[in-house]
């Protein structure tokens, strides 16, 4: 059957609403153009360019000391770029100060005011503005009521848990209804199972009041379970910016594709190059590696091929097909973890490879044990090639 | 709307983001400055000039002569501290003074620190509270206490002789032991609170550490503990030290006539003697000698707070 | 092997605070006892209590050092509190280095030098413009919100430092000017550290000698002065009861004090002690 032209229009329409980021006419909400902040002589952010849309719950991710936070304070005001330009809503930020920004943060530490109670806390933004008693009044109920904190309103912060106690700061960075809302490890002072918790209340929060999130993280996980789109941070730069499916399956260098999930880098040298398919010789991996599509660069230039541990396939008996694709090698280590099995096989050349596999059947016993001899392989289109 | 002339307030508010934080730094800056910095010009003006009956009795080092200003420096003052023994005796006195007080002061400091450190929740408080209490108290009554103590008719010479372990009063008020006394009594909170403020914060877990390396407690304190320490430790000493060399009241009251120090010659060439010029010399020649002590302080008190942020 | 040490911690302990206490123990005892001489006891009486309150010199002295401890410690706070805000939180600015040497030394500096100098300069700014006419409490107690301001500026900065700086941003980013952060947020975190650096002036004012010596004037005899002057004779059963009064106010201040400043504490520590669900 055909689509219909107007349908397809739909679609387009659809997508770019939904994904403004891959819409070339969307205009971005935030706007960093080559920042550079130096403390000294350090670069602690270095010539980073990025662009948010709005209603994006947008992450930075990286591993401590790599700038977000730096960044983050670059857009709330706290830090003044030492060069570059950052835009909100078109509106240039140079020197513009914190308290008139259309920006609001929750800070990590939440920094709530020890000796206000939970309600004045909340209030202060508002009280600020000048805004009107009942007013106040009405509003800090409302968000009160959205973060579940009703009950706890004439608390002190010292009398509140740490879950609590995040619930309120981001009420009160909440309460002005800020362009941008900023969040520096929001989560990064719970424990585990709570965080795994408030990450999806968060989401939800974000989704109903529809502010644009820019959100710090060190934690891939809860990047990709929040985040519409991830920026890859790594010493001052950004490395890679996508939505988390992208980041995932597309990374564009070794550093993403480690950064985000488990990966498996194979290094070797391009040998056959074609529109269709290319052909990356390894010694590593002691066999060729099939590409099902063209790889940018010539031949005899060393690339990494990348292979997530769930996309590899273990067997026992040698595969039909050897010639590509199919190494071999030891069981080394195992890893029973219930719903999935780790296995590390050691290949002839020395090289470990991280295999995962469900068990989605029960059985008798583990179907592999120490030093049997495996064989690992996998879809042509399971591999990334990586240049960097 | 924007054409309108800002209201009183909107002024001032604009006005105090502009200069809010020079006005901030000025006032104290300003104040600090005259009452603090420009009066040391002013001594070290005065050391050169002469002493003379009049009132204030010095002469002016600026003085008008037909159409000029000269300046007559006098050296004579400097001169006459370096010709006269007593004033580098009193020097070298109060240095030694005030070291080996401050060594004393450590010695019984450090383990008290140590122990308050260690010592757990409430109990801590209490000790502490208990260390800073008598620094609250009147220093002067402190020093005075140890009077009715040290004293020919004194605690200590009717016990002993009581016991009969002496059959003459024991000499101790007005001599140099008192002096030691007065200072490791009156200075020990100085001491203490650095040096229990640096043990505090310290992972009691390092100890436990090199223990668990092989070294011996007393290693281990010497390793790990010790040089932990020290920036309490400089402290501590250098709060000791530098007032204790310039220390008037002490020598005064638990020293003897013999017991040259030379805020006590100061005193002596100020209020005795009138001679404001050599005063303001030996307060310079004490400044200089002090200086470098004094900006250690600052620079491990500047240290120290950075530390904390 | 611990044994050993903490025996040795103990008997430091003991030593080091029988060392502190038994001198200020004694002084209190003999506040009340009949006879003149240290060494006897003579029976219990509070006569000496009754004949320092009827010496009118002491009564005039111990007013002088109270108003000039009350003036000089809200000075010195009004001083030493932007002084201190300004170390911690202001960053680099020219002339800081000179700024935070101001307020280091005078803790250190020995007090015959403060004082004989800042004799020297009202002497001098009498000269140049005629003020200060004179000396007296107005010029005592410019010299002691002098050293004190540097005692308040010290106490406020490390309470300062201690505080998280993001409290203060917080309120920044939701719309607060520099000057309402530090009225509305700032003073109140900070009102333990302030009441400490106020009553330490106080009691730093109130307890100077030597400096007042100097910069004293006719008719403005404090308290520490005529102290010093009777006790230079020996020691004296009158000086023995105004010893014992200042201890009891001390010690009443100080337990106040430290029960506030315990409680604040223990508020911030929880308030900071981030992830206990
Ligand atoms: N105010 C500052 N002065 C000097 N260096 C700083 C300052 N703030 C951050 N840095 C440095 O910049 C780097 C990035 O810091 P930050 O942005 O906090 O990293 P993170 O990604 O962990 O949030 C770190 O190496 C840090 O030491
Ligand atoms: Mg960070």
């Amino acid at each position: 059957m055909l689509v219909s032209e107007a349908a397809l229009e739909d679609v387009h329409e659809d997508v770019h609403k939904t994904q403004p980021w891959n819409n070339p006419d969307a205009v971005p909400y935030i706007r960093f153009e080559n920042v550079t902040k130096k403390f000294g002589d350090f670069y602690a952010v270095d010539d980073v360019s990025l662009d948010v849309y709005r209603h994006e719950l947008f992450a930075l991710l990286g591993g401590s000391g790599c700038g977000k936070t730096t960044l983050l304070r670059m857009l709330a005001g706290f830090e003044e770029p030492t060069s570059g330009k950052i835009y909100i809503d078109g509106v240039d930020m140079a020197g513009v100060p914190a308290y008139e920004r259309p920006t609001n943060m929750m800070f990590q530490s939440y920094a709530l005011f020890p000796h206000m109670s939970v309600e004045q806390n909340v209030a202060f933004g508002l009280v600020q503005d000048g805004v009107s008693r009942s007013e106040i009044k009405q509003q800090v109920a409302e968000m009160l009521g959205l973060v579940q904190m009703t009950k706890f309103a004439k608390r002190k912060p010292h009398q509140l848990s740490g879950g609590q106690r995040q619930r309120v700061a981001l009420a009160r960075s909440l309460i002005k209804r800020p362009k941008v809302l900023l969040l520096d490890e929001p989560l990064g002072a719970l424990d585990k199972k709570l965080r795994e918790q408030t990450q999806f209340e968060l989401v939800n929060i974000q989704e109903k009041v529809g502010t644009t999130f820019v959100m710090v993280t060190h934690d891939q996980e809860e990047a990709m379970t929040m985040a519409s789109r991830i920026a890859v941070m790594n010493e001052g730069v950004i490395n890679q910016t996508g939505t988390p499916f992208e980041l995932y399956e597309y990374p564009n260098s070794r550093y993403t594709a480690n950064f985000l999930g488990q990966v498996n880098l194979i290094e070797g040298v391009l040998v056959d190059d074609d529109e269709k398919y290319a052909v990356i010789k390894s010694d590593e991996a002691g066999c060729d590696i099939y590409i099902d599509h063209a790889v940018q660069g010539h031949q005899g230039m060393t690339f990494w091929v990348a292979l997530r541990p769930e996309r590899l396939r273990i067997t026992k008996e040698e595969p039909k097909e050897t010639k590509y694709n199919c190494l071999s090698g030891k069981v080394e280590e195992i890893g029973y973890l219930g719903g999935i099995s780790t296995y590390h096989v050691r290949l002839a050349s020395g090289k470990r490879i991280k295999v995962t596999e469900p068990n989605s059947t029960r059985q008798i016993e583990p179907r592999y044990t120490w030093e049997d001899t495996v064989w690992v392989s996998w879809e042509a289109g399971a591999a990334s090639v990586l240049s960097k | 709307m924007s054409s309108e002339k800002p209201t009183l307030k909107q002024r001032f508010d604009r006005w105090m983001i502009k200069h809010g934080r020079v006005l901030v730094i000025g006032i104290p800056y300003l104040w600090l400055f005259l009452f603090f910095l420009v009066p040391f010009l002013i001594v070290l003006k005065i050391s050169f000039s002469m002493a003379e009956y009049a009132q204030p009795p010095y002469t002016s080092l600026f003085s008008w002569i037909e159409e000029g200003v000269t300046i007559t420096l006098n050296f004579g003052n400097y001169l006459f501290l370096l010709s006269d023994s007593l004033y580098a005796t009193a020097y070298l006195n109060s240095i030694r003074i005030a070291a080996i007080s401050t060594v004393i002061t450590l010695l019984i400091g450090y383990p008290m620190a140590y122990g308050i450190a260690r010592a757990q929740g409430s109990m801590r408080s209490v000790l502490l509270m208990l260390v800073i209490l008598p620094f609250w108290t009147s220093f002067l009554i402190r020093v005075y206490a140890w009077i009715g103590i040290l004293d020919r008719e004194g605690l200590i010479n009717a016990f002993l002789l009581w016991t009969g372990i002496i059959s003459e009063p024991l000499i101790m008020r007005q001599t140099e032991f008192a002096v030691y006394v007065g200072i490791v009594y009156t200075y020990l909170p100085f001491m203490i609170l650095p040096l229990y403020s640096t043990l505090e914060k310290m992972d009691i877990s390092l100890v436990e550490a090199a223990l668990d390396l092989g070294c011996k407690p007393w290693q281990a304190f010497a390793k790990v503990t010790l040089p932990l320490s020290m920036p309490g430790i400089l402290a501590g000493s250098l709060l000791v030290f530098i007032p204790a060399v310039g220390e008037f009241v002490i020598p005064e009251l638990l020293g003897g006539p013999n017991t040259l120090m030379i805020g006590r010659t100061l005193w002596n060439e100020f209020f005795a003697n009138r001679d404001w010029p050599i005063a303001s010399a030996v307060a310079i020649a004490m400044l200089i000698f002090l200086v470098v002590p004094i900006m250690w302080f600052q620079h491990i008190q500047t240290k120290q707070e950075e530390g904390q942020q | 092997m611990s044994n050993k040490r903490s025996t040795f911690l103990l008997s430091a302990l003991v030593f080091g605070f029988a060392f502190l206490y038994v001198p200020i123990l004694l002084v209190i005892i003999y506040s009340f006892n009949e006879g003149k001489l240290v060494t006897v006891w003579a029976g219990f009486s509070t006569k000496w209590y009754v004949s320092l309150f009827s010496n009118d010199g002491m009564i005039d002295a111990a007013w002088n050092s109270l108003r000039i401890g009350v003036m000089s410690a809200t000075l010195a706070l009004a001083l030493g509190t932007p002084a201190g805000l300004v170390m911690s939180r202001f960053g680099r600015f020219k002339g800081r280095t000179l700024f935070s040497g101001m307020i280091a030394a005078p803790l250190v500096m020995p007090e015959v030098i403060t004082g004989l100098s800042l004799l020297l300069l009202f002497v001098t700014l009498e000269q140049m413009i005629g003020w200060p006419a004179g000396r007296g409490l107005s010029t005592i107690t410019i010299a002691h919100t002098t050293f004190c301001a540097a005692y308040v500026a010290v106490v406020v900065q490390s309470r300062l430092s201690g505080m998280d700086i993001s409290v203060e941003e917080a309120a920044m980013d939701l719309g607060a000017k520099p000057a309402k952060i530090f009225f509305v947020i700032t003073l109140p975190m900070i009102l333990p550290a302030l009441v400490a650096g106020w009553l330490l002036s106080f009691t730093l004012s109130l307890d100077d000698l030597v400096i007042a010596s100097f910069v004293a004037g006719p008719g403005s005899t404090t308290l520490p002065m005529k102290v010093f002057s009777s006790v230079r004779l020996g020691v004296s059963p009158e000086i023995n009861a105004l010893a014992t009064l200042i201890i009891l106010a001390v010690s009443v201040m100080i337990v106040i004090a430290s029960a506030m400043i315990l409680r604040s504490e223990r508020m911030r520590s929880r308030a900071s002690a981030g992830a206990d669900a």
